[in-house]
């Protein structure tokens, strides 16, 4: 009884594993497809659709786009998230509570919404569409999350180190920088990843947003109308092998604080 | 009044760290919806944008059947979506956090979740590949003799329903697994000492426990899909158009953002009410 119920637990696991994993699957095999249709039967290996994407001016463009924009915004957010953080978590202020909805309020709304009120106010105000605008979208969205993962790790073991510092005369701004800051770096740095992989990833905002030079998303999505191509599967496995490298040096990242503690 | 001026230049100090965040959002979220409010009182009339305040819009949209049907679609495919999630992923969710030993748990979870980070145009172009007349299912389905001529997957509501039910059941999988590991052993000891079976047991102390971060996982599920405006579009294609592709094609062929900002704010409100039906379980687990 207690073999048939955990066979089939690993029938079942075995099972979801293979749904998850088959797109991803099939989209990294046929990138290596030798002919023109990513379809079976596979005929390769052949990394000819992947010379065609590093030849291509303007896919390399776009991938530089996304990651000026990515890097930029998260920085941006992560700084600004940080220093919200610090002056929330250690000092009374009027209102906080109020002041933490405000912040994390971005989050509960959806991507299209937020792009769609950016569009309408730059518009309105002459600010042409450029990759500044996705750069502003881009730490609208992200700026949420780096406040309140820094937020969440501001303990009273920091706040008791920052106030030897300060007994010893370290002026505030020294107290910030060379006390809190490193110590509340894994946080930081959590944050500035996961915002770079999202801005990296994300396309509604960007497409609103951006004119003539668009980021990598953007750029896929005009490709999408050629349907079906190796091509397309080829810069898609980039930007995957992307995000998940960032996704591993987060995943150690955590896992060594983990550990530490 | 020495110590009041201090307290309160402590407090002008620890403002001023929260000041540039503030400022930002509200410049940047706060501003553009309110932007988008007024705009979404104002009227496209011959290419231009009349600024007089009217509710037109909005009586648009309850007034044409193809707008209501987009939010009916929107709101049938999402529905679909979180409860066949939220079906997959339990399942998946207590088999790691039970079965899995220990020190593989981490490991078998992120490996559960890695195609998360797949950017979602490419999430969506990959399961058109697996989904397409030629592609690996049909061929699969031909093989094995289960069906004589291909499927038609691509460009179906099914096929929506597919990518979107891919990406939640790795979401859910993560937040139901952290709620089954925050639960106490001592209660499913407890019923066993008390003689419940295992199934007992998980129906009648683990599931009902679990429940409510169950429902903030599909809460999330909810919001986030009925939002998406790409899956729908890939795999969906023009037929059975949902609200964020109606929203898109006002402001893309049409370029009338009054109306797009009158539907996306119709659908923050949906949201809204989903959320304040739901409040009552999504609160429960903060107690």
């Amino acid at each position: 009884m207690r073999r048939l119920a955990d066979g089939l637990a690993l029938g079942y696991v075995v099972a979801v594993y293979a749904f998850i994993y088959l797109p991803v699957a099939v989209l990294v095999l046929f990138s290596f497809q030798e002919s023109r249709l990513p379809i079976p039967p596979f005929d390769g290996p052949s990394l000819r659709w992947y010379a065609a994407v590093f030849a291509d001016r303007r896919l390399t463009d776009a991938l530089a786009n996304s990651l000026l924009v990515a890097l930029l915004s998260s920085a941006l957010a992560a700084l600004l998230g940080f220093l919200a953080a610090y002056g929330l978590a250690r000092y009374r202020l009027p209102a906080s509570g109020l002041q933490r909805a405000l912040l994390t309020a971005p989050l509960s709304v959806s991507y299209l919404i937020i792009g769609l009120g950016l569009l309408i106010m730059f518009s309105r105000l002459g600010v042409p569409r450029s990759l500044l605008t996705v750069g502003i979208g881009h730490t609208v969205i992200n700026l949420p999350l780096c406040f309140a993962i820094t937020y969440s790790q501001m303990g009273a073991h920091q706040e008791n180190v920052e106030r030897a510092a300060r007994d010893l005369g370290a002026r505030e701004w020294q107290v910030m920088l060379l006390v809190t800051a490193p110590m509340l770096l894994p946080a930081i740095l959590a944050g500035f990843l996961l915002s770079v992989t999202f801005s990296w990833d994300e396309f509604i905002i960007a497409f609103l947003l951006s004119r003539f030079d668009v980021t990598l998303p953007v750029e896929i999505w005009s490709l999408l109308r050629s349907g079906l191509n190796p091509r397309n599967n080829a810069v898609g496995s980039v930007v995957f092998l992307f995000s998940f490298a960032l996704v591993l040096v987060m995943e150690l990242l955590l896992f060594r604080r983990g550990r530490r503690r | 009044m020495a110590a009041v001026r201090a307290a309160r230049r402590q407090r002008l100090r620890g403002f001023a760290f929260v000041l540039p965040a503030l400022l930002w959002t509200a410049a940047f979220f706060l501003l553009p919806f309110a932007f988008m409010v007024a705009m979404s009182l104002w009227r496209r009339v011959g290419g231009r944008i009349l600024e007089s305040w009217t509710l037109e819009n909005y009586a648009d949209f309850f007034g044409r059947p193809h707008f209501l049907e987009g939010l009916a679609n929107s709101l049938e495919i999402t529905l679909t979506v979180t409860v066949i999630s939220v079906l997959f992923a339990y399942p998946l969710a207590w088999i790691i956090a039970e079965k899995v030993p220990e020190r593989w748990q981490r490991a078998a979870l992120m490996l559960a979740v890695l195609p998360f980070w797949t950017s979602y145009v490419v999430r969506s172009y990959a399961w058109l590949l697996v989904l397409a007349h030629d592609g690996v299912v049909n061929r699969a389905l031909l093989a094995v003799g289960l069906v004589e001529a291909p499927l038609v997957l691509a460009s179906t509501r099914t096929a929506t329903v597919i990518g979107f039910v891919h990406f939640f059941v790795m979401l859910l999988t993560l937040t139901i697994y952290a709620n089954l590991r925050q639960l106490s052993p001592n209660y499913a000891r407890a019923a066993a000492d008390l003689g419940a079976g295992p199934v007992r047991i998980f129906l009648h102390v683990i599931l009902p426990l679990t429940l409510p971060g169950v429902m903030v996982g599909a809460f999330l599920t909810f919001v986030l899909a009925i939002g998406d405006y790409v899956t729908p579009q890939i795999l969906g294609g023009n037929n059975e158009l949902v609200l964020p592709q109606i929203i898109m094609l006002q402001i893309g062929r049409r370029a009338d953002l009054p109306s797009a900002s009158a539907m996306a704010i119709v659908l923050m409100a949906v949201v809204t009410l989903v959320y304040f039906a739901c409040a009552r379980w999504l609160r429960l687990e903060r107690a």
